[in-house]
């Protein structure tokens, strides 16, 4: 590959690129290594590129065979998908040094696809934010303005996917870390259906939202990835054994007569008007194509935020307290007991939105607070849930604005966690209900940063994700556009 | 105390742990076993790696279902598991995965024989599943402590009583009869020395009368069921003379001290831990297949209770012979087998209870270790209720079998061991013995009846055990009587 244009091919002209220049995969790996090393220098997508490591993999790959779908294909896997043997620290320090002693399931299904892996795209620690700045390694960096956030928390991954270094990259959606960022590098973010991908080897941050999808260039991509990773684990108990379509079969498919909620609680106060402009256009493009818009109402949607910020962070509080130091990760230094062990350790590891949300989440699950917080809240997440039944008995999918803002200054919001917390408020719903979500390119808004939007659906229609993203790339070029053009 | 003049009564409540003996682990597939090599049996998910996830080992929630029905309990309709919440070297994710308001089992009694005969029903509260923590191990010459972690993982089904014992002597029998059931059930090894069943005691004493219940105090460190009845019995008087001098009760956690006979204070329960359970996300609640319970129960085997009544009824030993028999469920039916072949259960209770159990004893193995079938025990009985061999070469025989596996009847042939029960063959050693034991003889003849005995002795040892015991003495009679 030796033409720029290459690089921005999706999967399949990547492919094509590689066969046609029948070059050894070794020093294409070693060229692309190189390169995104030296993007990265700018862009810092990953926590760390381990060039050797990428080399070897395709030394790996060119003595297997081709079949692969992904064979050749740079793919970026975020520092909290347990690549074995290799650096997984999740952005934080407290996971400094971590090896997983095996593959996450996604991972084991990339490496069967013959993907070329790339581990370590950055993250907010533990994916704790919206702005990828809580990274214990420092933030990553918007490729369209490198002044700018690429939005949290998978935002190593849309950053690596936007600046070319890769691409696609996989990502978890917690509360919409991957469709916010996604969004504000101007690239597709798919949120499976909860229980739709193996969480196995994901590094938990709260177990009853968190779902790995992919990022990618264009929507067909993601339906690629979407097949390759989906399906039933028996190492899972929350994966559901649900068939997984051909997800490629649903692109190309006409979209007339598909009826797309508008929900009024997502177009109220607090939105650039960049975005709803863009937003706006993207409607008339849909009406354009044949389909039909419902006004729909989602009441109890403006809960949502404070709802996620309970259960988020008392799942996280659980999951999080194995890291004390004991078996791997950070250990202080000096400790005279155990209890100082997990109080230094814990201490000198976790950055302050990761105290922060331990926490909260501690606090919300204390006896006296527990039926005030954490069961409220569940209460409310299974309304939430109801709300979003009810509505699909009236339309097919809903359009919202991805985020409320295009990218922000980094330093922008760091220092004030509630606002920081409202990037994602258009994000979180489809978390609390499970149900599929993706984002796509859709325009340009404030300081001509990209804008996303996105369509949610019933659980396990992706399908339909997939024919409505993908009739507006036929008829948009936003996904073609590229940062630095 | 507890008698009926003392002042006050006792109430004891017990939570006795149980390792449920499943090949793997609860949440893995790791070997569950005792006795390996120090963390060997372990994985990235019962060492609670980051993003390994947890799922339920079937035979475990299956093997909780056939307790929880032994012992008279509901069954929980949704299966749920909770995360308590606590920081512990034992716990690699330093979250017990537990069942906190939904226990798989609840609302369960067992009868508990009283010592005057009666018997009692002891209320269970509830039973849950849950994994267990690894092991500590601590070395007191070192500044240090060891922890293994292969327990780490292993199903353990926790067993609440209601505060409804009334002595530390009922705790004993219930935890016994208790014991005894899971036995039956095969789904646990119960071994106290292994950790296979672990007991804490709770105890506190009222008024007699009073509705209230007093402060209690919790007795951990109990490594039998007599260091149960006697930390029960320690704790009993401490805690009565302390009352009967105006004193309080201070509810806390007391350690049994198995040497100096007496229990110490461990931690006061003024700062009582806040576990902060909540439903585990990682394990999706779940409905259990509705008919599961009802398979479960139709295919549980026959519990003690019911043994023993039948065997009374359809095999009319005494209470103590069947006690033996119905002890461990592999001897009941053992016996059964045998009997079904030979039928003539005094006959059998007495083989097992006497030969076959001294065998068990002397090779220290259970009865399917003991490579004897129970054909060839009725085989062997037969032959000597029928006379073909004497019960002296009968054991001979049984001990041959035990030790070469060969068949019964080929003993008795290549060793020669069939009785004589030919009057021609006998008469020379019949004459001969009358000759050689004149003395004797002579005291029959004298109306000495006893000596008859001395003389059949004799016979049988010339015979080298071969000669028909009641044919020798009856030939000898006609020779005595003769003359």
């Amino acid at each position: 590959m030796t033409k720029k244009d290459d690089y921005l091919s999706n999967i399949e002209g990547y492919g094509r690129a590689l066969r046609e220049n029948a070059v050894s995969l070794n020093s294409y790996a070693e060229v692309l290594a190189s390169r995104a090393i030296d993007i990265d220098k700018d862009i810092h997508a990953f926590a760390r590129i381990d060039k050797e490591r990428v080399i070897e993999r395709a030394e790996e790959l060119e003595n297997s065979s081709r079949a692969g779908r992904l064979w050749g294909v740079p793919v970026a896997v975020k520092d909290n998908l347990c690549v074995k043997d290799e650096l997984t620290t999740c952005g934080s320090k407290i996971l400094e040094g971590f090896r997983p002693p095996y593959n996450a399931t996604v991972v084991e299904k990339l490496i069967a696809e013959g993907a070329l892996l790339f581990a370590g795209a950055n993250m907010d620690e533990f994916a704790f934010g919206s702005s990828c700045e809580t990274s214990c390694y420092g933030g990553a960096k918007n490729p369209w303005d490198t002044s700018r956030i690429p939005g949290g928390s998978s935002g190593g991954s849309a950053a690596a996917v936007a600046s070319t270094e890769v691409v696609a990259a996989l990502g978890s959606d917690t509360g919409g870390s991957i469709r916010q960022p996604a969004s504000m590098c101007g690239i597709v973010g798919f949120k499976p259906t909860y229980g739709r991908v193996s969480r196995y080897g994901l590094i938990a941050f709260a177990s009853s939202l968190d779902q790995i999808g992919p990022l990618t260039r264009d929507i067909t991509d993601s339906a690629i990835l979407l097949e390759i990773i989906s399906g039933h684990d028996h190492r899972d108990s929350t994966s559901v054994n649900v068939d997984v379509p051909r997800y490629t079969d649903s692109l190309s498919q006409d979209i007339k007569g598909m009826k797309i909620g508008i929900p009024e609680e997502y177009f109220q106060s607090g939105i650039d008007k960049g975005v709803t402009d863009s937003i706006d256009a993207a409607i008339k493009v849909y009406k354009d194509l044949g389909a039909e818009t419902v006004e729909i109402s989602l009441p109890h949607t403006k809960y949502a935020v404070s709802c996620y910020y309970i259960i988020g962070p008392a799942e996280a509080s659980s999951n999080l307290a194995r890291y004390d130091g004991v078996h791997y990760g950070h250990r202080c230094a000096n400790s005279q007991d155990i209890i100082d062990m997990y109080i230094d350790s814990r201490n000198e590891g976790f950055g302050a939105e990761a105290k922060r949300r331990i926490l909260l989440g501690n606090y919300s699950l204390s006896s006296g607070y527990y039926e005030a917080y954490y069961l409220k809240a569940q209460k409310v997440r299974t309304k939430i849930a109801d709300d979003f039944r009810e509505v699909f008995k009236s339309c097919d999918c809903i359009l919202t604005p991805t985020a409320p803002t295009t990218a922000f200054k980094i330093g922008e919001r760091i220092e004030d966690p509630l606002k920081m917390y409202l990037s994602d408020v258009f994000t979180i719903p489809a978390n609390l209900a499970g149900l599929p979500a993706v984002t796509i390119p859709c325009g340009f808004g404030e300081n001509d940063m990209p804008v996303g939007l996105q369509l949610m659906a019933e659980p396990f229609a992706e399908e339909t994700l997939i024919r409505a993203a993908h009739a507006f790339e036929r008829n948009t070029d936003y996904h073609k556009r590229f940062a630095g053009e | 105390m507890n008698t009926k003049k003392s002042k006050y009564e006792t109430v004891v409540g017990l939570e006795v742990h149980v390792q449920l003996s499943t090949k793997t682990k609860i949440f893995c597939g790791c070997a569950n076993g005792f006795g390996a090599d120090p963390n060997t049996q372990v994985c990235p998910v019962c060492l609670g790696q980051p993003g390994s996830l947890p799922v339920l080992n079937r035979t475990a929630f299956e093997s909780s279902i056939k307790v929880a029905l032994a012992i008279n309990c509901d069954v929980q309709e949704i299966v749920k598991f909770d995360r308590k919440n606590y920081y512990y070297p034992d716990l690699p994710k330093n979250y017990q995965i537990s069942q906190f308001d939904m226990p798989i089992a609840y609302d369960g009694h067992l009868t508990v024989p009283g010592e005057d005969g009666s018997s009692r029903d002891i209320g269970i509260t509830r039973a849950h599943l849950e994994e267990d923590a690894g092991k500590l191990i601590h070395d007191e010459k070192k500044p240090f402590s060891y922890v293994d972690l292969n327990r780490t993982g292993t199903p353990l089904l926790e067993i609440v009583s209601e505060p409804d014992i009334q002595s530390p002597g009922e705790a004993y029998q219930y935890l016994v009869i208790l014991k005894h059931i899971i036995k039956y059930l095969d789904v646990s090894d119960c071994n106290m020395e292994e950790g296979s069943l672990r007991c804490d005691a709770n105890i506190s004493l009222r008024k007699r009368g009073d509705k209230e219940l007093g402060s209690k105090v919790e007795i951990k460190n109990l490594n039998s069921f007599k260091a149960v009845r006697d930390a029960l019995l320690y704790e009993e008087e401490r805690q009565e003379d302390i009352l009967s001098e105006g004193g309080r009760i201070e509810q806390e956690t007391r350690l049994w001290d198995e040497k100096r006979g007496i229990t110490s204070s461990m931690r006061s329960k003024e700062g009582a831990q806040d576990y902060r359970y909540f439903p585990d996300p990682d394990l999706v609640p779940f409905e259990v297949r509705s008919g599961l319970v009802e398979t479960i129960r139709e295919n549980l085997p026959e519990l003690p209770v019911k043994k023993i009544e039948r065997f009374a009824e359809q095999y009319k030993l005494d209470k103590k012979d069947i006690e033996v028999l119905v002890s461990e469920r592999p001897i009941a039916d053992f016996f059964e087998k045998v009997n079904t072949e030979c039928n003539n259960p005094k006959v059998v209770s007495n083989w097992i209870q006497g030969e076959v159990m001294m065998h068990l004893k002397d090779k220290a193995t259970n009865i399917e270790g003991l490579g004897l079938s129970a054909k060839a025990l009725a085989v062997i009985i037969k032959l000597a209720s029928g006379g073909t061999i004497s019960g002296l070469a009968a054991k001979d025989v049984l001990n041959t079998h035990i030790d070469t596996g060969d068949d019964p009847e080929v003993i008795i042939k290549e060793q020669g061991l069939e009785q004589v029960s030919d009057e021609g063959e006998l008469d020379v050693i019949v004459n001969k013995v009358i000759e050689v034991n004149e003395k004797s003889a002579n005291d029959y003849r004298n109306g000495k009846v006893n000596a008859l005995g001395f003389l059949v002795g004799q016979v049988m040892r010339e015979s080298r055990g071969k000669a028909n015991p009641k044919l020798a003495g009856d030939m000898l009679k006609k020779k005595l009587e003769r003359k």
